[in-house]
């Protein structure tokens, strides 16, 4: 199986690698997967005072997809209010990247990443934790 | 050096020159039928069939009317288990082999359990290697055959094949093996190592796709194999079918070749694989897998902790080597040999089998070496894994969100 162009790309360059302080009141950490299924992500947020993101992280143990996808959302978190980055879908990144349906479940879990993420952020600041959805496998 | 480099020699070897030109003829003007006994055609072609029989026959140490050819390993795996269990049907129905063999003979067995079979399978020891005393203590008067492979393809470990076949005939069982990945690559001879049927296929030793061989055994005991394709009643009865000339002169003069090679070859190679395998562990938290003592010596299966294996591949660029992991919505699930021997699954996930060859050179080892650590060190940067250890926390107490 053949990756594309935009896989290879992040996979090669990934986008925004590394750790944010993951006790930072304004800091969100999601650590979805397990080892087992051979494939983690930690994704982590930095949102300021209105609820934008300001900054965002990855590390991802997994194959080029897991790594391109969250390596993807990072850059499209980067900007955004939790608002917006609640409404990525992991069809976006299936579609922006062409993932081929074996690895769809990669986005599923960078879209898991990303709630999870939010909500240790919601959460460390007293608000409710929103439900995740659930895995689509 | 081209690129990419090839190291994935226990799925498929590349075809040496020396066997496409003999096999060139039989596809031109010698394209007789072997079976065509009236006429010089076909008397040609068996010609070359006969040599061809020889030849194998010489590799592995048997009489040339002991070779049944067939499409290759698989086809001959099913022949020799199916052929048999229906052969020795009024003997008793039990099979023992173990779960680190190839899927055609897992899946064979499989398919023979729903049709009355008792198959027992053995677990290996944490080095890949079958113990001599579970083999013994399940062998039973109804045991028919006992199928264990020679060298295993992932790991390359090599079976004590002798001391299994002895503990099969002490109770009266047949010794089958599948010998795919050794056949070639080191000294098989079915009379010291007691084996009764074999099956080997020729693209694994630098022949043709699609030909292979099953070695039936016709003295002491005189073994007999039911038919698993009616027709012609080509190979003795047992394999019916026109027979592939072209492939089967290509298995022959491969066979040759290694019988004549093997030896300095076998030496060159695991010189190679022990300078790859002694780089590659310097690395932290690498393992070699299976036994380093008792295995074919081309092969090398090392587990990079902390790194996915098919992530690791794609960062390994130019170099074809093969991962026990299968990263696709259909299969989570790591390689079954390599959880066989007790890896976790998270270590199973992160295996890469390199498998050297005859035209490896010692260039594209120095090269996949330091490809493999750049990709490694790559990958570990990017890994939730690896920054967690090296902060010292305990991966197995983290409640992981299986998905």
């Amino acid at each position: 199986m053949a990756y594309s162009d935009k896989v290879i790309d992040h996979y090669t360059n990934p986008r925004n690698v590394g750790t944010l302080n993951k006790d930072a009141k304004n800091v969100g950490t999601g650590l979805v997967g397990a080892p087992e299924c051979g494939d983690v992500m930690r994704l982590q947020i930095e949102v300021d005072d209105n609820n934008v993101i300001t900054d965002a992280k990855f590390k991802t143990f997994g194959c080029g997809s897991a790594i391109a996808s969250s390596s993807l959302a990072t850059e499209w978190l980067k900007g955004k209010s939790i608002d917006e980055a609640l409404a990525i879908d992991n069809m976006d990144l299936v579609e922006e990247l062409a993932l081929p349906p074996v690895k769809i479940h990669c986005s599923v879990l960078a879209e898991d990443a990303i709630k999870s993420a939010i909500n240790d952020y919601r959460v460390k600041n007293g608000l409710e934790a929103l439900e995740m959805p659930k895995s689509h496998h | 050096m081209e690129l990419p480099i090839y190291l994935d020699n226990n799925a498929t070897t590349p075809l040496d020159p020396r066997v496409l030109e003999a096999m060139m003829p039989y596809f031109t003007n010698k394209f007789g039928n072997a079976a065509s006994r009236n006429h010089a055609f076909g008397w040609v072609a068996e010609e070359g069939v006969d040599y061809a029989r020889e030849q194998v026959s010489k590799l592995i140490g048997c009489s040339e009317k002991e070779i049944i050819f067939t499409s290759g390993a698989t086809e001959a795996d099913n022949l020799a288990i199916k052929g048999v269990f229906e052969m020795y049907a009024d003997k008793g129905n039990h099979i023992i082999t173990a779960t680190t063999e190839h899927k055609a003979v897992l899946d064979t067995c499989k398919h023979l359990e729903k049709l009355g079979a008792k198959v027992t399978y053995l677990n290996v020891k944490e080095d890949g290697l079958i113990d001599l005393q579970e083999l013994e203590a399940a062998m039973t008067p109804e045991t028919i055959l006992v199928a264990i492979m020679y060298g295993n393809n992932e790991i390359g470990v090599i079976q004590p094949i002798k001391e299994i076949s002895a503990i099969a005939h002490k109770h009266g069982a047949l010794f089958m093996t599948d010998a795919t990945q050794a056949v070639g690559k080191i000294p098989v001879d079915v009379n010291t190592d007691g084996i009764d049927l074999m099956a080997f296929s020729a693209h694994k030793m630098y022949g043709p796709k699609g030909v292979g061989a099953l070695y039936v055994r016709r003295k002491g005991p005189r073994v007999k194999v039911t038919a698993q394709m009616d027709g012609g009643g080509h190979e003795r009865g047992m394999r019916s079918g026109t027979l592939n000339v072209p492939g089967i002169v290509g298995l022959g003069k491969a066979c040759e070749l290694c019988r004549l090679e093997m030896e300095d070859e076998a030496k060159r190679l695991s010189a190679l694989r022990d300078k790859l395998e002694n780089a590659l562990t310097e690395l932290e938290e690498s393992y070699v897998n299976g036994n380093r003592e008792h295995r074919l010596p081309h092969v090398a299966n090392i587990s990079f902790k902390y790194v996915e294996g098919e992530g690791l591949m794609m960062a390994m660029k130019d170099m074809a080597v093969s991962s026990g992991s299968a990263c696709t919505s259909a299969s989570l699930e790591p390689s079954y040999v390599l959880k066989s021997l007790g890896l976790s699954d998270d270590l199973a996930h992160s295996s890469i089998r390199f498998g050297l060859g005859r035209f490896t050179t010692e260039e594209e080892v120095d090269y996949a070496i330091e490809n493999t650590k750049k990709a490694v060190n790559h990958l570990r940067d990017l890994s939730p894994l690896w920054e967690m250890f090296k902060e010292g926390i305990d991966l197995s107490k983290i409640e992981w969100a299986e998905h």
